[in-house]
């Protein structure tokens, strides 16, 4: 079935995540949609599934306009998405999942269901087993069951988000095939991902988006250079910036391992010395995020040991690392790194390091407007840090840091951030860094990493490579080793 | 500008007038005058001099334990089990009661110490099975409830029944030195309703001022933000609970040494559920909650006399007190609703 | 005969148990759907005495059950759309709810207090009633007793083996999953919930007309909480359900029994016995202990146990539901 897209605008307050995006998709086909996080890709396709609205724009399929008021709608007009992480209910059972959602009256007709879930698994060459509880299965098994799922109800565009994040390799494999082969029956497949390699080998073709726009779209055969070009775009020539003198060593992380629900890391070393400015680069989930919950105490290693000033903080909580002047500052800012229903004020007051039982108020409203002042937040002392801005928002979290920080990690610091914005951060930051603290930061812009940092470390699906001298490479040369590919 | 304050005292007047409305429906289904019984409840609290001594009476267990809740309503938690810990707190005193010789001048500030260290112990419970068993506080709370209303059977028909056989009537009287000294002979007590308004007073200033309030707030807000901020979730959690026992636990000692003074059966009289009406009703906030508690005594003081009078059921006091409070919360949403509608 | 005291004591208890076995079956659905109805106690008082009162006045028993089940209905759907639609606490709705109509049941009841009325009359099943040990036991009680056999029945079919059940089962622990497949997330929380809240009037009437015959203050006596903490003990699967509805009604009759044979032990130990296991079952469900205990256990019994055993809460239980 051809799609086709016309003009899609899709806002949600001030933030447009799709700006007028048109894209079209020929049946029979594997075409890939790439763009970092934030780029847009989700919000189309939750849109073209039925989960989102558009405000503004066409969709048609095999030329027909359609309007979806519902994932259901969707399905009936025969695209189906399968989410990263798959929607299903796990503690049913895998034929549970099969059947919920069929229109079969009052009893559930599980024999036959039973047959036409052993007769796709066939197809395919996957093994499911009916009965199992679903809560049970890898990621990739529950893939491949709303795969089979979606297929039986018809759909004839299937789209997949992120799909190859935490499967196994064989399990990739087959997913690879079963698109193909799909494919070739005459089904279109969208192939929403970032990681080059896959959209290289899979798609005929892939369009780009870039912070709510097509950034470009190329046919096959392309390369992961051109796909590189059109995901980050083009790189500046990096500034002088004064030569600070390192101190000693403040965070060393000697051959640790880390697992959370979908990635494990293993063998992380790193030393990181007070001064020092250290960039994590790669793909969305690879890594770095977890080794910096490591070295803030969220996460608990599984092996090996984290030192902080010499300490060994490994089995610590995270309020000793705290103690210890480590600060992190989410991404997420409203959900970890504020709290929302509080003002400035109040939040000047949470983060001073008074003691008593009383909150002086005027000692607050002071810091308050201190904190206004030196970071330039357009907010008042009684406004509720939800009502701020993205942008201020970041400036809040900067504001309420202790004064002395041994180690400060930050998450994505200037994502959502105009220019001036995320200049202005970087020089906060590098006034810090003169103070003699150590920071970590992760980045998806290149120009951002290249900029700023003094050693680079890329991460690709859960492994680090060495630290590379900022100074010494180029933005290119940078996209290439996040796409994963070797120079 | 005037057109909006109207609205909203159109909005906050809704919940008594459909309260009025409901009521009066009801009493004509129940064949009886609404005007008369609606007079009759809240007029009743005002006729004598002994009527007001009952609603001062009824208004110290409501504050305190409404202060009570005011903290753990600010740490995010539903403390269901305020009547548990008001009950521990009259079993604590009655232990002390019953068990300590000493002068009056010690008995009393004793039984306060035992009423509250009662009521933190059931409060703490439920912190602990909450922060480490991961049980939910509203279905802890009512376990405990349960078991400390048997506790205080098992106590009254067994170990602590009066010599002369065990009744309905609890326990023998507490000695005279802990006794709460009453005002003339009603049952009011000063020393209880000064500690009441104290207790209001603090809380507000409490949540208000103290870094414990703000840092109890944020985790009510936003608790995995506030472990970030370097705030110990878990223990501020069993404190706050521990908190409003000591202040329940407060309300059921003077419920045995200034109103009744001994140990009955249903000691916790229902108050502490009601005072959640009325901290529900005050919109969590400390400033209403006198206002509140006053028209809930009222109601509670004046509804007796709907049995002497006019042969109805007193319990129409509580549904005017519920009814108000359910359509606060419906006239709320509805209004919230229309709200993002036009949003 | 000891026999017959057993025999008989087992069909009292089954027959006493039947209103807390209707009532625990009906929060089982609408929580099964993600909802909590805390208004139990109230509910069922309210129920009981308007069951009772319009059986006496119109005497009809089946409209006596009706109106129960309406008011079971009516206050449910009250709390459905106060949370669903107003967005309001579930919590808090419920628990306002139960103390209006725990007053309200005394007030608009107080005319009836002590007063005769009909009852559900005893009715053998002809036949069944003599198989020797189960027919006795089983087959000799009224139409409710029968009835409540075929509730636990008809209410695990439909969870377990019904296409519809299966998308209650899904709205309660995955709604966005059972959205996207089509599922009326709310629409069927509102059903649900009021068909709950039905059987948990029909197990308020089935009180006054059956077990405790007539109206009076606070009749019900805290049946409302007990169903509540039968739902959490019974792992909200009807049969354990039902298990816990039964165990709670021979414990408090084994109460009675036992206590002129053992004066000393303290009746309150059964008073508080359903709230203790249910804090009990809540450590083991939401703790890390089940998972513990079956560790311990030889691999062949680990199944069987944890069928047993496990019984969390329906994932999205009080959560609000939003489609976008």
């Amino acid at each position: 079935m051809k799609v086709e897209l016309y003009d899609v605008h899709k806002r949600f307050g001030t933030v447009r995540a799709n700006d007028g995006i048109s894209l079209v998709i020929e049946a029979g086909t594997i075409h890939g949609l790439l763009g970092e996080n934030g780029a847009g890709k989700t919000t189309l396709m939750k849109i073209l599934s039925g989960y989102q609205s558009l405000d503004t724009g066409r969709i048609l399929l095999d030329g027909q306009p359609v309007k979806f008021a519902s994932p259901a709608e969707a399905i009936r007009a025969g695209i189906g998405m399968l989410h990263q992480d798959p929607l299903d209910v796990p503690p049913l059972t895998v034929l549970d999942n099969f059947v919920l959602g069929r229109e079969t009256g009052l009893m559930q007709r599980r024999a036959a269901a039973r047959r036409e879930l052993a007769e796709l698994c066939q197809r395919f060459g996957f093994d499911l087993d009916p009965e199992a509880l679903t809560s049970s299965l890898t990621i990739g098994e529950r893939q491949q069951l709303e795969l089979v799922r979606l297929l039986s109800q018809g759909v004839r565009v299937i789209i997949l988000d992120e799909p190859t994040t935490g499967i196994s390799a064989p399990q990739k494999v087959l997913l690879f095939d079963t698109l193909r082969r799909l494919a070739a029956e005459g089904l279109s497949v969208i192939f929403v991902s970032h990681k080059l390699d896959e959209v290289e080998a899979l798609c005929s073709r892939a369009t780009v988006l870039r912070q709510g726009k097509v950034s470009g779209a190329v046919a096959a055969p392309f390369s992961g250079d051109q796909l590189v070009t059109l995901m980050f775009g083009q790189c500046l020539s990096r500034s002088q910036r004064p030569d600070v003198p390192l101190g000693q060593v403040a965070l060393r992380l000697a051959d640790v391992a880390a697992r959370t629900y979908r990635l494990r890391v293993e063998h992380l070393n790193l030393a990181v010395r007070e001064g020092e400015i250290i960039g994590l680069a790669g793909l969305e989930g690879s890594g770095q995020q977890i080794l910096m919950q490591l070295c803030a105490g969220i996460l608990k290693a599984t092996s090996g040991h984290v030192f902080i000033g010499g300490q060994d903080m490994t089995h610590q909580p995270y309020q000793r690392f705290m103690e210890m002047g480590v600060g992190f500052v989410p991404a997420a800012r409203l959900e970890e790194g504020m709290i929302p229903g509080l003002t400035l004020r109040e939040h000047a007051a949470l983060t001073s390091e008074r003691g008593g039982f009383f909150i002086s108020w005027p000692a607050s409203e002071d810091r308050a407007q201190k904190m206004i002042r030196a970071f330039n937040i357009i907010g008042r002392s009684e406004t509720r840090v939800e009502e701020l801005s993205g942008g201020n928002q970041q400036r809040a979290l900067l504001a309420m840091l202790p004064d002395r920080m041994r180690l400060l990690m930050l998450e994505h610091p200037t994502r959502g951030l105009d220019v001036e914005s995320s200049r202005w951060v970087w020089s906060k930051l590098l006034q810090r860094r003169e103070q003699g603290t150590a920071i970590l930061f992760t980045s998806t812009d290149l120009d951002e990493l290249v900029e700023n940092s003094d050693r680079i470390v890329v991460f690709s699906g859960g492994k680090m490579a060495a630290p590379v001298d900022a100074s010494a490479i180029s933005c290119e040369e940078l996209g290439y080793l996040i796409g994963g590919r070797r120079q | 500008m005037k057109r909006s304050s109207l609205a909203s005292l159109a909005w906050g007047l809704a919940p008594f007038v459909l309260t009025l409305i409901t009521s009066s429906l009801i009493l004509l289904f129940a064949g009886a005058d609404p005007l008369e019984a609606l007079g009759q409840i809240l007029g009743g609290a005002f006729e004598s001099t002994r009527k007001l001594a009952d609603v001062i009476v009824a208004l110290v267990p409501l504050l305190l334990c409404a202060a009570g809740m005011l903290i753990t309503f600010a740490a995010g938690l539903w403390n269901i089990g305020v009547e548990g810990q008001m009950i521990a707190g009259a079993l604590a005193t009655t232990w002390v009661a019953l068990g300590v010789k000493a002068p009056v001048y010690v008995m009393l500030p004793l039984t306060i110490i035992a009423g509250m260290a009662g009521g933190i112990l059931w409060g703490a419970l439920i912190g602990l099975l909450r922060s480490y068993g991961k049980v939910n506080e509203i279905f802890a709370g009512l376990g405990l409830n349960f078991c400390a209303t048997a506790l205080t059977n098992f106590l009254i028909f067994g170990p602590w029944k009066p010599p002369d056989g065990a009744t309905m009537s609890g326990t023998d009287p507490f000695p005279q030195e802990a006794w709460m000294p009453i005002i003339g002979n009603t049952r009011a007590s000063m020393i209880p309703l000064a500690i009441a308004i104290i207790a209001i007073i603090a809380v507000y200033f409490l949540l208000r001022d103290s870094y414990w309030g703000l840092k109890l707030k944020a985790i009510g807000q936003n608790a995995q933000a506030a472990q970030r901020m370097g705030i110990n979730t878990r223990g501020n959690l069993i404190l706050a609970l521990a908190a409003c026992g000591a202040l329940a636990g407060l309300a059921g000692s003077v419920q045995t040494t200034a109103v009744y003074h001994r140990l009955i059966p249903s000691i916790s009289g229902g108050y502490g559920y009601l005072s959640q009406l009325v901290v529900l009703l005050s919109g969590l906030r400390a400033e209403w909650v006198p206002l509140v508690v006053f028209f809930f005594s009222v109601i509670q003081v004046g509804s007796p006399r709907l049995e002497l009078r006019m042969q109805l059921d007193s319990s129409l006091g509580g549904v005017l007190q519920s009814s108000v409070v359910l359509f606060f919360l419906l006239v709320r949403g509805l209004r919230q609703k229309l709200e993002r509608k036009e949003g | 005969m000891a026999n017959t005291l057993i025999i008989e004591t087992i069909r009292s208890v089954l027959a006493a148990s039947s209103p807390l076995v209707f009532a625990a079956l009906g929060e089982t659905l609408t929580e099964r759907a993600g909802v909590v109805n805390l208004s139990l106690d109230g509910t069922i008082l309210l129920s009981a005495m308007a069951g009772f009162v319009v059986a006496l006045l119109s005497g009809s028993l089946m409209l006596g059950f009706a109106a129960a089940m309406v008011v079971g209905a009516a206050v449910a759907l009250i709390i459905a759309y106060a949370s669903i639609a107003l967005k309001q606490n579930q919590a808090a709705v419920g628990f306002v709810l139960t103390l209006l109509c725990a007053d309200l049941s005394s007030f608009l009841g107080q005319p009836f207090v002590r007063v005769p009325g009909p009852s559900v009359p005893h009715w053998p099943i002809p036949g069944l009633a003599d198989i020797p040990l189960i027919g006795p036991i089983l087959f000799n009680g009224d139409a409710l007793v029968y009835t409540s056999y075929a509730a636990i029945i008809v209410i695990w079919w439909w969870i377990a083996k019904t296409q519809p059940g299966l998308k209650l089962r899904s709205i309660g622990e995955r709604p966005e999953a059972a959205h996207s497949r089509g599922v009326p997330v709310n629409r069927l929380r509102y059903i649900y919930t009021a068909v709950g809240g039905a059987l948990v009037g029909l197990g308020g009437a089935a009180y006054s007309l059956s077990v405790k015959l007539g109206w009076s203050h606070r009749h019900t006596a805290g049946m409302g909480w007990i169903a509540l903490a039968i739902v959490i003990f019974g792992g909200w699967s009807p049969f354990r359900v039902a298990f816990g509805a039964y165990l709670f009604g021979f414990l408090k009759s084994l109460g009675s029994i036992l206590q002129p044979v053992y004066p000393n032990v303290p009746t309150q130990i059964f008073q508080a016995a359903p709230f203790a296991l249910m804090i009990v079952a809540l450590l083991l469900v939401s703790g890390d202990f089940t998972e513990r205990v079956l560790d311990y256990l030889p691999p062949k019994l680990r199944p069987i146990i944890a069928s047993l055993l496990r019984g969390s809460p329906p994932a999205a239980l009080g959560k609000p539901f939003e489609p976008q």
